[in-house]
Order: C-alpha cells, then structure tokens, then sequence
C-alpha cells in the first residue's frame, strides 16, 4: 500500500517538473523571439522619423503597440544614445533606461527586455527599447500548478482506492498465510491449515502450503510411530534380558551349589572309604576309588571354570589403572613358585600399565602363563617370555613358550570354550581358560590371536586400547 | 546330649555334609559337644528355646557356635541369621555361614546382617576338612566368649 503510493507519488513529481521545466524554457523563447520580431517591425517602420528627427512620427509609430498589450513600454533612442520618444506617452523619462544599450534581450524581474538597432541600408540611426510583461506566462503557470495539484490528488486518491480493493484480494491471503506459517512454526502445530480465499493464484498457493503442511504432519505422524515402536521394542528387549539375565544368574548359583555338594559327598565319602577302611581294600579297590576321587575333582574344576567363564560374560568391567608388571609377577609367583619349578628360565620384558578391570585381566595372565607353565613342562629348559609392543593406538602383551606348542590348522578352536587341542591324560585341563581369556579381552575391546606350530613352542597375544596420554606412547616399546 | 551344654550347633539340611562335617570335628575331638539341627525352624526352635526346645533349654547356656548352611527347605539361613543378629539376647552370638557356592550373590548380605564368617565348603575333601578342623580350633579353642 504504501509503496503503491509513494510509486505514484514519484511519478507524478517527476512527470510535473519535466512539464513545467519545458513549459518554461519554451515560453521563454517564444516570447524573446515574439519581442524580437515585433522590434525588428517597429525598428523598420521608424527609420523615416530617426533619420528626419521627427518626435510626432516616432510616436505615432510606438503607439501602434497598444495593439499588444503585454508591452509595457517602449522607447526610441537617437544616433547618440539619448531619449528621442517613449511609449506610452504619459510614461515619465525615469522608467526608461536614460540611454540605449548592446543589443539583445534579457529577463529582469518579471519582465523581459532588450535593444534592437533601428539602420536604414546598414547606416545606424539609432536604437529601439522594448519591455514586455511576463504577467501573463506566470498566469498560466499559475493554472498548470493547481492543475497538476488536482491531478495528483485524483490521482492519489484513485490509487488509495484501488490498492484498499487490491489488498482484499491479495494482501489479505498473503498475510494470512504467513500468519498461519508463524502460528505453525511457534506451536510445531502441523494439523493447522491456511483458509483458501478463492480459486486464483493465491488460492493454488495456499493449497499448495496446505499439502506440504499435510506431509509434514505425515512424516512427523510416522516418524513418531517408529519411534515410539522403537522405544517399546527396547524396552521389551531389555526388560527380556535382564529376566534372562537374572535367569542365566540363578541358574549358574543353583549350578555352582547344587552340583557342588553332591560332588564333595562323592569325593568326601571316598576320602573316609581310603582313609578308615584302606586296609581291607586290595590295590585294584585302590585304584578304582582313585579313579573315582579323581572324576569328581576334574568335574569340580569343570563346574568352578564354567561359572568364571559364565561370570566373565555378564560381569560389567570396572576401569582402574593396572599395574601390570606387578600383576604379571605376582601371577608368576602364584602358577610357577620358584621352589617348585626352579627350570622354567623367565624372559620378562617391559609391561606397561593399562587401564582396565583388574580381577579379569589378573586371569587372563593366570591362564595364559598357567597354559605356558603346563605346556612346556615336558622340556627340559623350559623358556617362558613375556613383553609387549605398542601398534595403532593398543598395546599388544605376549607370552610365549618353548613347549609342546600346536596344529596351526586347530587355530580356530583354540579360543572355543571346550575345544582342546591336547587329550586329558597328555595335560590336564578343562578347555575352558583360552574361552575365558577371549571374552575378557574383547569385553574390554581388545583381540586376542596364536602363532605356534607342533613342537615348535606357541606365541599367545592379547591387545588392549592403550588410553594413555599421547606423550607417554613413545615409551612403549616396539618389537 | 543335654541342650544346655552344647558348644556347636550344625544348621545343614545335607545329611552327608553333616556327616563329613561332623565325623571332621570328632577326629580332632571337636565334636563331643555338637548338636545337629536339620532346618531353619529347628535351629530357630533350639535358640530361642521355643517348640520341642522350650523348656528343655535355657537361653543363659547359648552355644560358643553356630555353624549355619544358608539353602534349607522351610526357614532358610539368611532368615535365621536376621533373627539371631536382631535379637539383642542372642546377637553377641557367633555365626559362621557354611555355604557351597562362591556364585553366592548373599555373602555381601550375609555380612551386613552380622555374619562373623563366610565359609564356601571346598569340594575338594581335603581342603573341606582342613576347613572345618580350622573352623573348630579357631572358634572352639581360640575364640573368647563376650561372657
């Protein structure tokens, strides 16, 4: 609306002085040349009475210009520049110029005025003096200014008019549109719609917004659905395992209580059968109650490895900084004492510490350099090395034996709880401690891997994500 | 046995535990002065001089211990633990949990309610009665009474 107006007002500005600037110019020189030729006539016509010195005809001659009444005065100058004869003849001598002038015309005041030389065949006789009135050329300015007036304000006024309709059709949508669109965008409301006004372009507008807003609240509908699907399903999921955890729990107590007592009645009683009656039994009754005994141990073993090993998977990991130099020494004191085996030659290199659970990485180095002790026992100088490198951002810790080592093409069931690669009366063991190695390892987000062949010793490597600052890497050594 | 002069009282629903246990105790003369409840409810019954106990034993003579499995049919050990250790005539008694399992997510319980030990039965025999010949010394011999 009001850049309608200003539009117009502009236009109109623009349009009225170019008008009146032309109007101006023109009037201007139609009048000089109008006063020029009127003098050029009167200048023609007093040549006789300049060159006879005759006043009366000179001003005869002047009073011929009463035939144009916008000459307002006149005046006949001789040879020498004086006053000869002035028109109207009351005029007083004061307002005339007292002597002729250059010839030419110029505006002063409200008046234009100028000399023409009045010659006969090129002998100058003297000089003629018109002024003419501008009166009349502001009069129609006068007329032009008040009719441009009118017409800016018709106009403006057609202009308000129109605009005030055009803004109904128009406008009017337009602002309730984006009205609508603030209403949306401040309520996240997308079930609100944009009253159509009619079946114009705007209309198409406003169906148009109303289809998008109709697909957004789709999308929003549909987004919202998954999502709430999502969340139910989480929470189904995780309110079934941890039922199935609680399960899995009970059960591995009931396991570990239930299995064990019967087993310490089996081995308690054939313990007193050795003890108290081992007289009236012959050797063969011996070694079967040997044998017995024996069973029921490796079975408690079996039933304590499974329930680490079942511990291992649920147990949450508790991050502390481990001192692995000192756990692995400790380890070592504890699987192999220095007094009872004495061969083994012990290669330990740098360890550094690391950050994670202590109990569970304390039983990976338990089984490992338990698994290496056992393993190379059959030799005679048995060597057991133990070190670490750092690689991408992890630690990598080894222990290596001389031993028995193993078919590379078993490599894959080495970590497989169960799966052994050597028989019970060869080494004794349950198959369990490589399973309970791997999933501590890759609990804490680490990996774990072999090298070895038959005879030729094995390479157990386990990595861990090394969290220390960059700065104290550089201390890890490299292989 | 005369109720009131028993020094160790064996809460255990396994008849063969109680039987290794007690044949244990007796090999190092520890058992003269046992006596063996078979659930919750006896043990109950035998403290606090209540049931088949009620008059045949006074609360004055308590015994110097009590040794308490915690999985039994009726009133388990967890139970009866509560009571002894909320009753102020029979807190200063000492408990010692004899259990199977290590799994035992109650040891944490067990100690906060007032357990003055926590014992997992080794099913190694050997290791089982060194346990309990321990067990006797300690709480027989060496232990001092609160009285």
């Amino acid at each position: 609306m009001r850049i309608i107006l200003l539009t117009i007002g502009v236009v109109l500005l623009v349009s009225s002085i170019t008008f009146f600037a032309y109007e101006f110019y023109s009037f201007r020189k139609t009048a000089k040349e109008n006063l020029s030729t009127i003098a050029k006539i009167i200048s023609a016509n007093s040549t006789a009475a300049l060159a006879f010195d005759n006043e009366g005809d000179a001003k005869e001659i002047l009073a011929a210009l009463k035939a144009e009444p916008h000459i307002i005065a006149a005046g006949l100058y001789d040879r020498n520049g004086r006053l000869f004869a002035s028109y109207p003849s009351g005029l007083g001598l004061n307002a005339l110029p007292a002597r002729s002038g250059s010839e030419g015309y110029r505006f002063v005041d409200s008046h234009l005025e100028g000399f023409q030389p009045v010659a006969a065949e090129k002998r100058p006789l003297g000089t003629l003096y018109l002024r003419s009135d501008l009166g009349a050329m502001y009069e129609r300015f006068r007329v032009y200014g008040i009719l441009v007036a009118l017409v800016a304000i018709l106009s403006f006024l057609s202009a308000w008019l129109l605009s005030k309709f055009l803004q109904k059709s128009i406008s009017t949508p337009i602002l309730a549109l984006a009205e609508t669109a603030k209403v949306i965008s401040g309520q996240k409301d997308y079930s609100v719609r944009a009253v159509k006004a009619g079946n114009d372009e705007l209309g198409l507008l406003t169906d148009a917004f109303n289809y998008m807003l109709a697909q957004i609240q789709e999308q929003n509908r549909a987004l919202y659905n998954f999502t709430q699907d999502l969340e139910q399903r989480v929470r189904r999921r995780t309110a079934q395992w941890e039922v199935a955890n609680k399960e899995l729990e009970a059960f591995s107590y009931s396991v570990s209580h239930d299995l064990r007592a019967p087993l310490r009645g089996v081995i308690g009683f054939v313990t007193i059968l050795e003890d108290d009656y081992g007289s009236k039994l012959d050797d063969e009754a011996k070694r079967i109650t040997g044998i017995i005994k024996n069973n029921a141990l490796k079975m408690g073993q079996l039933i304590d490895d499974l329930l680490t090993f079942s511990r291992m998977g649920r147990q949450e990991i508790e991050r502390t900084n481990i001192p692995m130099a000192v756990i692995v020494d400790e380890v070592m004191q504890q699987v192999a004492p220095a007094d009872k085996d004495p061969n083994i030659r012990w290669v330990v290199d740098e360890i550094p510490d690391i950050k994670g659970d202590i109990n569970a990485v304390r039983q990976v180095w338990v089984n490992l350099i338990s698994n290496a002790v056992k393993y190379s026992a059959n030799k005679e100088t048995p060597q057991i090395e133990i070190g670490s490198f750092g690689r991408d951002g992890e630690i990598v810790f080894f222990v290596k034996d001389n031993g028995v080592g193993f078919d590379e093409k078993y490599l894959n069931k080495l970590f497989k709880v169960f799966q052994r690669l050597h028989s019970a009366d060869e080494f004794e063991g349950t198959g369990v401690g490589l399973a309970i190695v791997e999933k501590i390892v890759s609990k804490h987000g680490g990996k774990v891997w072999a090298e070895g062949s038959k005879n030729q010793g094995a390479s157990f490597y386990f990595s861990l994500p090394d969290e220390r600052p960059e700065f104290s890497k550089q201390d890890t050594l490299n292989r | 046995m005369n109720p009131n002069s028993v020094e160790v009282l064996l809460v255990e629903d396994n008849i063969n535990d109680a039987e290794l246990t007690i044949r244990e105790l007796k090999k190092h003369n520890l058992a003269n002065n046992l006596f063996h409840v078979k659930d919750g409810e006896e043990a109950l019954d035998f403290i606090f001089c209540t049931g088949q106990f009620a008059g045949t034993r006074t609360m004055q003579n308590a015994p110097r211990v009590i040794l308490l499995d915690i999985q039994m049919p009726k009133v388990n050990g967890i139970e009866v633990l509560e009571k002894i250790k909320s009753d102020d005539r029979t807190r200063a008694l000492p408990v010692v949990i004899l259990t199977s399992s290590k799994e035992d997510p109650d040891i944490k319980k067990c100690y906060d309610l007032g357990a003055n030990s926590y014992i997992v039965k080794p099913v190694n025999f050997e290791r089982f009665a060194a346990a309990i010949q321990n067990l006797g010394y300690y709480w027989l011999l060496l232990n001092q009474r609160p009285i």
